[in-house]
């Protein structure tokens, strides 16, 4: 029986897009370059640090009609990835964006959506006088890009202990186990205090505490996951080949784990950007006079006092709030769809 | 809708039960709602059944005899639904039952048995409670009444020590045992029917046998009527009367087992059985014929017959056109086929045989093992240290040798201490003393990481479950190319490019299933891609731990035929672990039966297979059920479980379950081994001339549906 080969239409470049290496290749186009910019701060020409960000926009603009369509059918992931890809969005283009400078005081206490020295304010002033509009949006660099670095590290550091723990398991075990209940058995909020009082206030230095901090609960969740694993077949196999452990564990069981990792990855975000806010708004982690809404939130705990003026407080808190609400719900989403069958 | 053909109401009752029949079927069809839209699981099934009588359905996985036992139930879950057709129960719709009345009606007037028993039952109550919940929900009767009933239906299943039975939590009692709670608490309200679904497949062979006995038991006692699910065509012809075979989701052939075993009237049927081990078949002249093509989806299926695609008898025109019923075979009793060309095809004309091929001599000793011992050490407690350590003997003094190209069989139920033999081989274990030597090599105390590569190529296994062979994140291509670099078979490029095409050839599978993921494949396709792994480093001994029991009949078949062409062709030594031994007569040349870690008996499969026996070889050969009707099988049932590793019993291991336990030596002193023949070694307190004179267990008798004599041992 002859058989008609039809050949399929040619992919649209969305599809050919959706490719695990182009959308590798997109994230890294994204995020390396808002990367850059925000910790090579006083490192690079200030000219120099807004042309790095121009490849990052049409990335981003790509990355957000991927998700959309390839999300379709859970709308809570949809909703989730809209607020966290706006926030990114808003990062990349901020030094593009007609806006005022963020620290020079122009009009203090203009509320929102009045006029003061003939400038329209959308959100309104802060009690020195710089514009909100800016302050906010210029505010989600940092902390997009220290929440984000913090949390792969602490990532890639608890994965392989616990590949370790979980496959080699013996005394590897015992002791990476007992580390780990350590450090778990601090709360968080000591932990960050202790380690960012020893270690100075800084960026770089948050990575630290939260690698610190959550670290364990992940070296936990890839045991666990590393444990089941190791008792398959196909691991039984490379043992029978002669395969050494290392490679069984990062070809073998590393690509499976991934699963539950990445739901657990993006609920993880949310909580780190908790975590800075609340050091930078105790004073432990960013610094000023960068707009961060941490500091933001920290600058107008006092004026807030007074109802008139507690929009300086409320505006940043919302900001902070959606991106952690659109982490969550991404993560739900992603849950939901995996789960569905 | 045409209107299909309906089993006669008034057919006579097995038992001489009433005229209602318990349950009836009509055109039943069921489908699944789900995101990919709706699936028909089953289409147009037709059962009537009387009181008392026992009907088997018989089919692959995805043929919906699940799903029916589920429908009959009325518990088909949030996304299953009955699209049309009806159920009666004793005369009533069920469709028009309310949920309470369906509540009412499950547990105690119908009720099921599921195939695993761990999972069956609350592993937080105790047995007793469990037991008697159904009284006091159904019959409102009274805690101590209910404990009543309980204690004597425990008795009535064949337990001992109802007492610690009933206060024992379900993991304190072995699988045997849980399904036998669990068929008690099924019979606990005496219901009208009872729906078996592949109760036995969990479980071991001679426990199998121990379940079969009660079932045939109760139904003869109670007088319940049943419905036994299985894929095992022999476990139907010892319990069932009447049978429906399904393929695809409908019922292709329903009828007496007897008619559907000797006079079979579908082509799916016929190769159904061409495709099991029956003694009749051999590896060199009767060899397996496995049904060419695969199951079809069920978006899939064709119009007309489903199983044209794959039938030898397909005549376009008539096969491929719209619904077809079912036909009366004129002459049997009740005896209905789906097959439209039933009266024209020749039933007796042998099926395309597989073909034969010339028994290849063995070669030289490849494998010796020499009192290979190995023992573990667990801790008693877990906590304190200091406590005594006990020693798990899971391998005790096991000698044999394998030669090249033969097949080396080893057979035992769990706990023999199989899989620790399979480990001390490729070494990711070591023995506590003895020898294992590959050629000049000795493999005992040479763990894995130590062998060099060459050794490690020569020495590869065949994994159980297939859906773990293979790891799912990796191309099937890239797997196998993995094995070829890393023994150096082959390092360029391109090389190992075409080796892998090769040995995708090797084992029929398509050339572009290298690109694809696990997950695209079924389950015999990944069995064959473990098998291209194993042999593509050339290995001298391949062992296959139980290779094709987690698979359909049919595929077992084609996998089973693969192995021994292979085998064929590279002369490789096979050590084939199993538990069933009609697999086990068709392919092996040597048998070795082990029992709690030490080997009862060893020969050629003939030697094996015919008296004498060691007592344990006698059971094992009597429990497998042969779905064959001209075989008469001497009935032996094995009293108590399998004992523990940790606790041998003391002298012969066998010795607190053998008939012929002889008091005072079989339970002090290791039995001696005899010689019976060169090569044919039986390890038993017996003498030689008691062995001797054993009867043979499989007998090919006159056409005979088998009755159990019980001959209580």
């Amino acid at each position: 029986m002859a058989v008609t080969t039809i050949t399929p239409p040619a992919p649209s470049l969305l599809e050919r897009m959706k490719t695990p290496r182009n959308i590798g290749i997109l994230g890294a186009l994204a995020w390396l370059p808002l990367m850059t910019y925000v910790m090579g701060t006083g490192l690079i020409d200030e000219s120099a640090r807004n042309i790095i960000l121009l490849p990052a926009i049409p990335a981003v603009a790509i990355l957000y009609a991927i998700a959309v369509t390839s999300w379709k059918e859970s709308w809570i992931a949809v909703l989730g990835v809209s607020l966290v890809l706006f926030w990114f969005f808003m990062a990349v283009t901020a030094p593009f964006l007609p806006l005022a400078d963020p620290n020079a005081p122009i009009a203090p206490f203009a509320t929102p959506f009045s006029e003061k020295k003939d400038i329209f304010f959308w959100l309104g002033t802060d009690f020195k006088g710089r514009d909100m509009l800016s302050r906010v949006i210029w505010g989600c660099q940092r902390v997009l890009v220290w929440g984000v670095t913090a949390t792969f590290v602490a990532y890639v550091i608890g994965t392989i202990f616990g590949l370790i723990a979980g496959y080699l398991s013996g005394w590897w075990d015992e002791f990476i186990s007992f580390f780990g209940n350590v450090l778990l058995s601090f709360p968080v909020m000591v932990l960050f205090i202790v380690i960012l009082n020893y270690l100075g206030p800084s960026g770089f230095n948050i990575v630290i505490a939260v690698t610190f901090a959550s670290a364990p609960a992940i070296m936990r969740i890839v045991r666990g996951l590393a444990l089941d694993i190791k008792t398959r077949d196909y691991v039984f196999a490379a043992q029978t080949r002669g395969e050494s452990a290392l490679w069984i564990m990062v070809i073998e069981l590393l690509p499976n784990v991934r699963g539950p990792i990445i739901v657990d990855a993006c609920l993880r975000l949310g909580y780190t950007t908790v975590a800075i806010t609340t050091l930078t708004f105790l004073g432990l982690g960013l610094q000023p006079p960068d707009a961060d809404w941490g500091l933001m939130i920290r600058e107008a705990a006092k004026v807030a006092m007074l109802w008139k003026f507690a929009y300086m407080l409320l505006i940043p808190a919302l900001a902070v709030s959606s991106l952690i609400l659109g982490f969550n719900l991404m993560a739900d989403g992603l849950r939901e769809m995996s789960l569905r069958d | 809708m045409e209107s299909m053909a309906v089993a006669d109401k008034s057919n006579g009752a097995v038992n001489g039960g009433g005229h209602t029949p318990v349950l009836e079927c009509r055109n039943l069809c069921i489908s699944y709602f789900t995101r990919a839209g709706e699936i028909p699981a089953v289409v147009d099934f037709n059962m009537t059944l009387m009181p008392g009588e026992a009907h088997g359905i018989v089919g692959e996985s995805g043929c919906g005899k699940s799903t029916v036992a589920l429908a009959i139930m009325q518990y088909l879950g949030s996304n299953g639904k009955i699209v049309d057709g009806e159920i009666f129960f004793e005369g009533r719709d069920m469709r028009t039952m309310s949920e309470e009345e369906l509540r009412n009606l499950r547990g105690s007037q119908i009720a099921m048995v599921y195939q695993e028993p761990m999972a069956s039952l609350n592993p937080a109550m105790r047995i007793g409670d469990q037991l008697a919940e159904v009284p006091i929900y159904h019959e409102g009767a009274s805690p101590e009444e209910a404990m009543e009933r309980a204690r004597e239906i425990i008795a009535s299943v064949r337990l001992p020590e109802p007492e610690r039975i009933l206060n024992s939590y379900p993991h304190q009692i072995s699988g045997g045992q849980q399904q036998r709670v669990v068929i008690a608490m099924a019979l606990l309200s005496n219901p009208r029917l009872l729906l078996l679904d592949e109760p036995t497949t969990a479980l071991d062979v001679t426990v199998e046998a121990g379940i079969v006995d009660l079932i045939n038991e109760i139904a003869a006692e109670f007088g319940t009527s049943m419905i036994y699910i299985s894929h095992n065509l022999g476990l139907i012809l010892e319990t069932c009367d009447r049978m429906t075979v399904m393929y695809s989701g409908e019922a292709v052939e329903v009828g007496t087992v007897n008619d559907v075993f000797d006079a079979m009237r579908h082509p799916y049927t016929r190769g159904l059985f061409a495709s099991i081990p029956l003694p009749s078949a051999d590896k060199h002249t009767h060899p397996l014929v496995a049904i060419p093509g695969q199951l079809p989806l069920p978006h899939e299926r064709p119009t007309g017959c489903y199983f044209a695609p794959r039938c030898d008898f397909f005549a376009a025109g008539i096969c491929d056109k719209g619904l077809l019923p079912m036909r009366q075979v004129s002459g049997d009793d009740q005896h209905f086929t789906r097959c439209v060309r039933f009266d024209e095809i020749d039933w007796q004309q042998s099926l395309g045989k597989g073909i034969s091929q010339d028994a290849t001599p063995p070669g030289d000793v490849v494998l010796t093992v020499d009192d290979m011992t190995k023992h573990y050490e667990i801790e008693q407690s877990a906590l304190f240290f200091g406590g005594e350590t006990k020693t798990v003997k899971a391998n005790e003094k096991i000698s044999f040798q394998a030669r090249e190209a033969e097949t080396v069989a080893i057979v035992g139920e769990s706990g023999c201490g199989k899989s620790t033999f399979a480990k001390v081989l490729m070494g990711l274990e070591d023995a506590t003393s003895g020898k294992v030597l590959l050629g000049n090599l000795e493999l005992g105390d040479l763990p894995v990481d130590k062998r060099n590569p060459e050794t490690i190529a020569k020495l590869q296994m065949v994994f159980q479950n297939p859906f773990d062979t293979l790891n799912p994140s990796h191309s099937v291509g890239g797997q196998i190319a993995r094995v070829i670099r890393k023994f150096g078979v082959e390092s360029d490029d391109e090389k190992v490019e075409e080796r892998v095409m090769e040995l995708l050839d090797i084992v029929k599978l398509p050339r572009d299933f290298a690109k694809r993921r696990p997950r695209q494949l079924s389950g015999g396709q990944k069995q064959r891609v473990g098998i291209a792994r194993a042999f593509a480093g050339n290995p001298a001994v391949v062992i296959a731990d139980e290779p094709v029991s987690a698979l359909d009949v049919s595929v077992q078949a084609a996998v089973t035929e693969l192995l021994m062409d292979i085998q064929r062709e590279n002369r490789t030594t096979l050590l084939f672990i199993s538990h069933d031994l009609s697999v086990v007569r068709y392919l092996a040349d040597r048998i070795i039966v082990m029992y709690l870690g030490q080997i009862m008996e060893q020969g050629t499969t003939d030697e094996i297979f015919a008296p004498p026996y060691h007592p344990y070889t006698e059971a094992l050969l009597s429990a497998v059920p042969i779905a064959d009707t001209h075989i008469k099988k001497r009935h032996i049932v094995l009293t108590g479980e399998i004992p523990s590793a940790s606790n041998p019993p003391k002298g012969c291991p066998f010795s607190t379950r053998c008939a012929y336990m002889i008091e005072g030596t079989c339970n002090v002193a290791p039995p001696p081994v005899h010689d019976m023949s060169a090569g044919h070694q039986i390890a038993c307190h017996l003498s030689v001339e008691t062995l001797e004179a054993m009867e043979p267990v499989i007998q090919l008798g006159a056409a005979v549906a088998p009755e159990p004599d019980v001959e209580t041992v």
